[in-house]
């Protein structure tokens, strides 16, 4: 029973994503791009940087970065604690 | 030979290969500005490097060669010296660009505009981020293999 | 060459495949592969977003001169995606590993009728 629910909830999500990729806009033409073209005509001027995929991570969208930092620090410090208790074994 | 390295093949093959991974990786870092690429990948190459040797040579052969603490610590200074780069442009914004375009001592020279063949002392404060964050990400990434690795196989011999 | 909005649906079918592995497989470790399958279709569906036909990458070093360059703000927050995912997925490895420990098994309706 609780499989058939499951089962059901799966095909309407599913059927639900599928049938919204029928809806999407044409692959290759984005609606709007006035912010991106911004960032690929002034990478070089403003930032002096070539790779403007770098001018954007490290210099408009810095908070992002800095987010990510964050997060991938509290992961590596949570991973460390977990295993500090075999560590401590081990010593 | 202990237990848990693998074959001689792979061994060789590792000890020839890693340090020209190491490089790579390094180089990846270095040049992000210019090339694809940037801190996080070539942390991530690097990492690689790190789990190639466990890998080859086993929990037991990097015991005393990669110290915890020293990694960890070195991925503290990352994170911080990334927060101290967005903060040295407080004066007109978080994250403000200042070295760029200086044409100080320290990437300050500029690009011209559209293709060109890249100029390694530009970029102002961004090859420095790179390289944060590469620092970071390299040395996250092996303290975690290192110590998943190291507590799955003890698990294992219990 | 017209592709159509097919790597639309490779996506959403990346998504749905991850779903499935989530809702119906009891094994933690599969429930891992689950969730990184969800989060490679999102990162797909973003780098898909940002694409125009006939685009080169938005790199300006020895760059063919007079092309459209595709979009670098979904590459950007892609690559911020996945370091996330990957921080995720090492830490939802170590409770993995950390809950074979405990218990012994990997499958969900064991520990959960193992528990207290």
């Amino acid at each position: 029973m609780r499989k058939a629910i499951l089962f059901v909830a799966f095909l309407f999500v599913g059927a639900f994503l599928l049938l919204g990729v029928a809806d999407m806009r044409p692959f290759g033409e984005p609606q709007m791009a006035v912010m991106d073209d911004y960032y690929i005509q002034n990478a070089q001027p403003e930032v002096a940087v070539n790779n403007a995929v770098t001018a954007v991570v490290f210099d408009y969208r810095g908070f992002d970065t800095l987010g990510e930092a964050t997060v991938l620090f509290a992961a590596v410090v949570g991973v460390l604690g977990l295993f500090r208790k075999l560590r401590e074994d081990e010593r | 030979m202990n237990n848990n390295s693998m074959s001689v093949i792979v061994r060789t093959v590792t000890r020839f290969m890693y340090g020209l991974i190491i490089l790579f990786g390094f180089y990846v870092i270095m040049h992000g500005h210019l090339t694809p690429g940037g801190g996080f990948q070539g942390g991530a190459v690097v990492a690689s490097a790190f789990a190639l040797l466990l890998v080859a040579f086993g929990s037991a052969g990097l015991k005393g060669q990669l110290n915890l603490h020293w990694l960890q610590s070195i991925e503290e200074f990352g994170a911080l010296a990334f927060l101290g780069l967005a903060f040295l442009g407080i004066g007109t914004a978080f994250f403000y660009n200042l070295f760029a375009n200086s044409g100080g001592f320290l990437f300050g020279a500029s690009v011209p505009t559209g293709s060109n063949a890249g100029v390694l002392t530009a970029g102002g404060l961004v090859p420095l981020m790179n390289w944060a964050v590469g620092l970071k990400v390299m040395t996250g990434i092996a303290a975690v293999v290192i110590v998943m690795l190291v507590g799955s196989h003890k698990e294992e011999t219990e | 060459m017209n592709i159509g909005n097919l790597p639309f649906i490779v996506a959403a079918l990346l998504v749905v495949l991850g779903l499935y592995t989530f809702l119906f497989k009891r094994n933690l470790i599969k429930l891992v592969i689950g969730i990184t399958l969800i989060e490679t279709g999102v990162n797909l569906f973003l780098v898909t977003l940002g694409y125009r036909t006939g685009g080169i990458s938005p790199i300006y070093t020895f760059a063919p001169e007079a092309q459209q360059m595709v979009l670098p703000t979904p590459q950007a927050l892609t690559l911020t995606s996945i370091v996330i995912g990957l921080a995720t997925t090492a830490l939802l490895l170590s409770f993995a590993v950390f809950v074979h420990r405990h218990y012994g098994t990997l499958d969900v309706r064991k520990v959960k009728e193992l528990k207290g």
